[in-house]
């Protein structure tokens, strides 16, 4: 325990550190977020790289001092690109004891990490209370957390009477003391922030900042530098959801029909705000059948369209999912996938609506499907899917989850291009030679035609339906329909390129993974490959067709394995039969797609996997017991 | 201009459209069914309009009345069963040029679809949406619908339907946001048709109830009023459905029935002696979705740019 009165904090040198995690934690309503935000992106500015991700309570107003209610956010700053939230927590801010059992259970934290802890509950004048504060304090020092017991409500109360709401900026100003920030651009930020509270609300603000530096100078005996790696180049500070928003407005999507549903939701506040500078309209429908409906109805009369959802959204959209596929109507659906089954874990992250989108409609039911696995790619991926929509005329589907969702950090900005941007629906004379379905014998592709074009006017039906689009009464446009849908596949298929191996192209183990996983997977490989290990990993974007090559790429491994987030039986599982043993969602897929016997890695928590954990499965993989020095 | 004569000039003949022009095809609806008589009025509108069939989309859910789009030479859109509605109103929604017709039955859009039925009404989006009522599913063979009457025997309930039937009338007027609800009968083809007409010129989302039998399972259900012209209860007003002199001599029960007044509507709706036709209830000053989902089109590609750099730019670091 340290004396605050005394002086420890004085004339420590900084430590240079690759990179460092921050957590801050409260109750909600206490401001930690905006801290944290403020903190990040004031890192960003400085040159880090920077990855935020906000630690939010099931509940919108939970209990005080609740396990359950902790509410606040993770900083990870780095000497290079962040791309991932990383491990355990390196230092931790919490305005009370108790919202901190509930991260410390989610393994957030690991013996060493040093805890800054307001103490004002050691005084509080409820019994239980204090009994509660001196308990815990046995608990995390069990943990290993390295405690600093602070008055931060005392200090604060001698430049605010309201601590509750200015504790944060003084906390941030601690943090810039601890992490050697640049405190110009901490005033900068606080006045960005507080613009429209006007003037006195910004100058007690860079006081409360200013105190917290100066008392952290004095009181805190830690000091970090996490060397810069690139300040140039015009960037944003996006998470996933808002990149997804400014891609498909980028992509000259017209319209977005959409149904409140988390995590997906913030996609359509931001459209909400933005997409009238771009002349787009978001539609909020009855329901999300609605929702789809309604896209595709504006898509057939020639606006590109798009939906956002999530699983049980999925669900309920998968009848106008099969009519926009039987149809062959553009659209761009974008699942923001959460944990399942049902209503399941609305907040947290799955990567578990991988074959369902494949599979989960009636009959044969071809898609495209793609994945995004980095916040700049959910902005990149957005313009890809609208421009497959419309050269594939069909849906397209772009998974990403509650990790890109909420995952922020500074990504190149992008330089918006007229023709990511799409043309006008065509209203000249349609030629009334070519039919509804002029199918192109190798690709399975046609044009089609649009409301108000002259002679080109046919009926669309969810039916069977010849190339005329008229209903199919005998078996040969059945198939035929069937086969030309099909095709579609196979000719984007042959555009594609093979994945590039992270890594060498042989070794003894190959790792492969999907979506947001893509950070943690290749830093444990680098750091796996660091200590002389043969392994590598790839990292799958179109998941529908897939990629060519990977047979190929697969065979050079002596061993494969996927990391996912979804749920798959233990391999030592005793009461499960080796035989039935059920897997990981992408080991299926490429199980089947390439007879290679592919094992799986998965996690079904509801977190994101953390480096740390796909480096030891790495080392479990290749009978490597780790190093004291790797364990860390 | 250039010393040429005005009469040099090209000059394209206007198009002129005749029945032939929507009709798209026989259909393929049993001998005797109501849905023809819709097709052949709604095809007739469209050439006393002169509609250009490109402009036109049928949009229609499942059922045998969902058919429909298939039998005109228009551009037609047969979604899935209850979801005509959310269809039809994207269509509309960022191509307010386009002159959108929905069909849909009692149970497509009372039952399964009865969730879109209300938002749809409240979006009131302009377009005709025509409910072909014949108090049963059709299609899959005789099942209970929700305005089967009770008692009514049915494969589903084959001791008789157990439930009061839905009033689709009440129930829209009550609804917030409704423009224009209105209600015909089949064996009345002229009344109908005015029906129809009188939708198509609303500025708003017209609902048209069409009560019509199936010959093959409710052939004779309305038997008793088609017996006796006077059970049909002749809405009128300046407002209103126009009836046709010709109607003069057989359809005498007149009642004169302001469409602003939905208190009476309410009254006549619930009327079961006889069966009200006409114009139940019409505000064409009613805000439309329509008008409001489609700001924004027509903004050129350097304003969509530099409309993105701005947002961008709120993004900076």
């Amino acid at each position: 325990m340290t004396d605050a009165g005394s002086n420890p904090g004085a004339a420590v040198a900084p430590k240079r550190v690759r990179q460092s995690i921050v957590e801050i934690v409260s109750d909600s309503g206490e401001g930690a977020q905006k801290a944290g935000q403020s903190l990040g992106a004031l890192s960003a500015k400085m040159g880090n790289g920077v990855w935020t991700v906000e630690i939010i309570p099931a509940e919108i107003k939970p209990p005080a001092r609740s396990r359950e209610g902790a509410s606040g956010i993770r900083v990870r700053m780095g000497d290079r690109p962040v791309t991932n939230m990383g491990d355990e927590a390196d230092m931790v801010v919490a305005f009370n004891e108790q919202v901190l059992y509930g991260r410390l259970g989610q393994g957030a934290y690991r013996p060493g990490t040093v805890l800054i802890l307001e103490n004002r509950w050691a005084t509080d004048p409820d019994e239980k209370v204090r009994e509660l504060y001196a308990k815990a304090l046995i608990d995390f020092r069990a943990a290993g957390l390295e405690i600093l017991e602070l008055p931060l409500d005392e200090e604060c109360k001698k430049h605010t009477i309201n601590p509750r709401v200015g504790k944060n900026m003084f906390v941030l100003g601690m943090l810039c003391a601890i992490y050697t920030r640049d405190l110009d651009r901490a005033r900068e930020e606080i006045a960005h922030i507080f613009e429209k509270k006007g003037e006195k609300v910004i100058s007690l603000n860079h006081k409360l900042l200013e105190a917290g530096h100066a008392y952290a100078l004095t009181a805190v005996p830690y000091r970090f530098e996490v060397p810069i790696w690139d300040a140039h180049g015009a960037k944003i500070v996006v998470n996933g959801n808002q990149a997804v928003a400014l891609g498909m407005m980028a992509a000259g999507i017209d319209l977005v029909a959409m149904y409140p549903i988390t995590p997906a939701t913030s996609v359509s506040h931001q459209l909400g705000d933005s997409f009238p500078a771009v002349g787009g309209f978001l539609h909020q429908a009855e329901d999300e059948i609605a929702a789809i409906g309604f896209a595709i109805g504006a898509s057939y009369a020639g606006r590109t369209a798009g939906t956002i959802t999530s699983g049980p959204g999925m669900a309920l959209k998968t009848e106008f999912i099969g009519l926009a596929v039987m149809a062959e109507i553009p659209l761009v659906v974008v699942d923001v996938q959460r944990g399942g089954p049902s209503t399941g874990l609305p907040t947290k992250v799955e990567q578990g609506d991988l074959l369902g989108t494949l599979y989960g409609a009636m009959g044969d039911a071809p898609k495209i499907v793609i994945a995004p696995a980095t916040i700049d790619e959910c902005f990149h991926m957005s313009i890809l899917a609208r421009r497959l929509a419309e050269a594939f005329r069909g849906p397209v589907f772009m998974l990403t989850d509650a990790n890109l969702a909420t995952g922020v950090t500074p990504i190149p900005r992008p330089v918006p291009q007229a023709e990511w941007l799409a043309p006008p629906p065509d209203q000249s004379d349609w030629d009334e030679a070519v039919p509804a379905y002029a199918w192109d014998e190798q690709t399975g592709i046609s044009t089609r035609a649009i409301p108000g074009q002259r002679g080109g006017e046919y009926t669309l039906t969810g039916l069977a339906h010849t190339d005329h689009s008229k209903v199919a009464y005998s078996p040969e446009p059945v198939e035929r329909g069937l086969r030309m849908r099909s095709r579609k596949l196979a000719a984007l298929f042959k555009t594609l390129k093979p994945p590039v191996v992270h890594g060498d192209a042989e070794g003894d183990l190959l790792v492969v993974g999907w979506g947001s996983t893509l950070g943690a997977i290749e830093e444990a490989v680098d750091r796996a490959r660091e200590e002389g290990h043969k392994v590598s990993s790839v990292h799958l974007r179109f998941l529908s067709p897939l990629e060519p090559g990977l047979g190929d790429i697969f065979k050079r491994f002596k061993k494969v394995f996927t990391v996912e987030l979804n749920y798959s039986d233990l391999a030592d599982d005793p009461y499960v039969p080796a035989e039935t043993r059920r897997l990981g969602q992408m080991a299926w897929l490429l199980r089947a797609h390439t007879l290679v016997d592919i094992d799986c890695y998965t996690l079904s928590q509801g977190v994101p996997v953390p480096p740390g954990k796909v480096y030891h499965e790495i080392l479990r993989r290749l009978g490597v017991t780790p190093t004291a020095q790797a364990a860390k | 201009m250039f010393g040429l004569k005005d009469d040099w000039s090209l000059k394209l003949p206007p198009r002129y459209f005749t029945l032939e022009d929507y009709d798209g095809g026989v259909a393929r609806w049993c001998p005797g069914c109501g849905d023809h008589g819709v097709l052949m009025s709604v095809r007739r509108i469209c050439r006393e309009e002169q509609i250009p069939p490109e402009k036109i989309v049928n949009v229609s859910g499942i059922g045998c009345s969902s058919r429909f789009p298939h039998y005109m030479a228009t551009y037609g859109f047969h979604s899935l069963h209850g979801r005509a509605l959310p269809v039809a109103c994207g269509v509309k929604s960022r191509r307010p040029d386009l002159d959108v017709w929905v069909s849909t039955g009692d149970g497509d859009n009372c039952s399964i679809g009865a969730g879109h039925w209300i938002h749809a009404m409240r979006y009131n989006m302009k377009m005709v949406v025509m409910m072909f009522d014949n108090n049963v599913y059709g299609l899959t063979k005789k099942q209970t619908s929700p305005t089967t009457e009770p008692g009514f025997k049915t494969n589903t309930h084959p001791r008789g339907a157990v439930l009061p039937a839905l009033d689709p009338i009440s129930a829209m007027l009550g609804m917030s946001n409704v423009s224009f609800i209105a209600q015909t009968v089949d064996w009345n083809p002229v009344h109908m048709h005015d029906t129809l007409h009188r939708a198509w010129k609303h500025p708003g989302l017209a609902f048209v109830r069409i009560m019509q039998r199936c010959p093959q399972y409710t052939g004779n259900i309305f038997e008793a009023f088609q017996d006796d012209p006077n059970s049909l209860l002749v809405m009128e007003h300046q407002d209103g459905v126009p009836v046709d002199p010709s109607l003069d001599r057989t359809f005498k029960n007149r009642i004169a029935h302001d469409p602003k007044d939905i208190h009476q509507a309410f009254d006549f709706a619930k009327r079961r002696d006889v069966i009200p036709v006409g114009l139940f209830f019409c505000d064409p000053t009613r805000p439309r979705y329509d008008q409001i989902s489609s700001v924004g089109l027509g903004m050129s590609v350097e304003e969509k740019l530099q409309g993105l750099e701005r947002e961008f730019d709120r993004f900076a670091l």
